[in-house]
């Protein structure tokens, strides 16, 4: 296609409507934001951008909805963490007990180093638990390398309570049922 | 002469350090400037209103690496930077930025030739971008180079062209005689007398200083970042400060000669001050006044895009030059006829 130009006059010639144009633009702006208030700035930590409801931030550990810790320590998302991020210490035989019935173990130590961590959300994908939820956090600091590793504690408490699947309690309900399975009429 | 010495001395220092506060202020004036005509809020965290962002600006461009690249020339690379802030501290000297204090005339050296000193100095600018250019040895500084000499030569012209008017108006070339010439009320200022050949040293001004629509030199999209590509810490800090020294220099040259300098036609402020506050008072008025011509600078470069080469060269050449020539011939016949 071709556009056909339409020869400037003598006055657009001068520049001099462009430049106005341009005065008046820059002016507008300049006065709406000093004195109207009008910047599109966000004042970064102070305020802060609503998270949309499915965003993928750091991974913490949850509780369930009566306080115990839904991981089994399976170890499934330190295998399947591509940069590596997740140490999971297993209790051992004679380690401590899952601290609700019908869980065999719960990690004895469970860290992310979230300095490696990419927030890709496949330990939440891979975990049969559902213990373990990519959250909305999203800018982690700290004044040293020790200090971005996050253990047990700290990611539980990051975490929060997630009710979601109650695997274990449907199981103990089925296994209970299964005692009185003649059902007594 | 040793009292002159002294007071030399303290005169020299005290108009170093207030253009050095100048230039980081501008600085920090253009970025909120610019962030205000952008919708933006621009830096205001260190200090009270980002006051102080000068200082945190001047304290992290001395600690950052200070990187040499290993291809470039030394003595040319260490030189280039060195002489990017010379011209416009060397034609301070010049500027009378105030009448008096006591018996202090406010200059620090009040030549007879004056405005040639200045266009000797200026000239001298462009052998720091030229030299960064060559020195860096590779492309595009080398293109920002050329482009920069190619500019300053034909602008440097034009901008001596149009001022002659306004000497052979005031028939000196003592920039203190300049402002005598325009204490005769506000329309004496030469800017109203010799309104084309303010345009054309305008226009000039901003292809000396580098400034939009003239940045050739630098070109960010372009070239990069142009001349001082090659360039970190400190090195490149006075490549910027240079930019702005000159700009201060250009507009305080530009308020000596088309704005009547220190003076106002007003409250007899035409007169060189008897008393230390009137002499103060027209240290701030002409500070005034170079703070708009700040403003008009910052304000152009977020206005308005980037002039082609051949544009400016067209322009330089074709539009500036000739009507500065017949502006002088215009002025001559004007002043041959009322002899």
């Amino acid at each position: 296609m071709i556009v056909k130009r339409k020869a400037l006059n003598f006055w657009e010639r001068l520049y001099l409507p462009a430049i106005i144009g341009g005065i008046k633009v820059t002016a507008r702006h300049f006065a709406r934001t000093l004195f109207g208030g009008k910047a599109v700035t966000m004042q970064y930590p102070e305020q802060k951008w609503a998270v949309p409801p499915d965003y993928r931030g750091a991974p913490y550990l949850v509780r369930d909805q009566e306080g115990h810790t839904k991981c089994v320590s399976c170890q499934l998302c330190e295998f399947v963490c591509p940069p590596k991020a997740i140490k999971i210490i297993p209790p051992g035989p004679a380690g401590q007990l899952a601290d609700r019935p019908n869980a065999e173990k719960m990690p004895a130590e469970f860290e992310i180093n979230m300095l490696r961590c990419i927030f890709c959300g496949f330990c939440q994908e891979v975990c049969p638990e559902e213990a373990i939820f990519l959250q909305k956090d999203y800018s982690l600091t700290g004044l040293s390398r020790e200090e971005m590793i996050y253990n047990k504690e700290k990611l539980l408490e990051l975490g929060g309570t997630h009710g979601g699947i109650q695997k274990w309690k449907h199981k103990l309900e089925e296994a209970r049922e299964q005692e009185n399975f003649p059902v007594k009429s | 002469m040793g009292q002159f010495t002294l007071f030399t001395a303290v005169k020299v220092f005290v108009a170093f350090n207030l253009m050095m506060t100048m230039v980081a202020y501008v600085v920090l004036a253009e970025r909120r400037v610019c962030a205000f005509m952008q919708d933006r809020i621009g830096p205001n965290r260190v200090g009270p209103l980002g006051l102080l962002q000068p200082a945190a600006d001047g304290i992290k461009s001395f600690f950052k690496e200070e990187f040499t690249p290993a291809h470039v020339r030394k003595i040319y690379f260490i030189l280039a930077p060195a002489i990017a802030l010379m011209p416009a501290i060397l034609n301070l000297a010049v500027i009378p930025f105030g009448s008096q204090i006591g018996h202090q005339p406010m200059v620090l050296a009040n030549l007879n030739v004056g405005i040639l000193y200045t266009f000797g100095m200026v000239s001298l600018g462009v052998y720091s971008i030229v030299l960064a250019g060559y020195a860096a040895n590779s492309k595009y500084p080398f293109l920002g180079g050329i482009r920069s000499s190619a500019q300053m030569i034909s602008y440097e012209i034009s901008m001596g062209m149009s001022v002659i008017p306004v000497f052979m108006l005031v028939g000196s070339l003592n920039l203190n005689q300049v402002i005598g010439y325009q204490a005769q009320g506000l329309l004496s200022w030469l800017v109203f007398k010799q309104p084309l050949a303010f345009a054309i040293f305008l226009g000039a001004a901003f292809a000396e200083t580098n400034r939009t629509p003239f940045d050739l030199p630098e070109a960010e999209q372009e070239l990069a970042g142009g001349y001082n590509i090659e360039y970190s810490s400190i090195k490149f800090a006075l490549f910027f400060m240079g930019e702005y020294a000159n700009m201060i220099l250009a507009s305080a040259m530009m308020v000596t000669l088309f704005f009547g300098g220190w003076t106002l036609p007003w409250l007899g402020l035409d007169q060189p001050a008897a008393t230390l506050s009137g002499g103060i008072a027209h240290i701030a008025i002409f500070l005034a006044k170079v703070c708009v011509f700040l403003f008009g600078f910052i304000w152009v470069r977020w206005m308005w895009p980037r002039f082609r080469y051949d544009q400016l060269m067209n322009l330089g050449w074709c539009r500036f030059l000739p009507l500065a020539l017949a502006n002088i011939v215009v002025t001559a016949v004007w002043l041959w006829l009322r002899s």
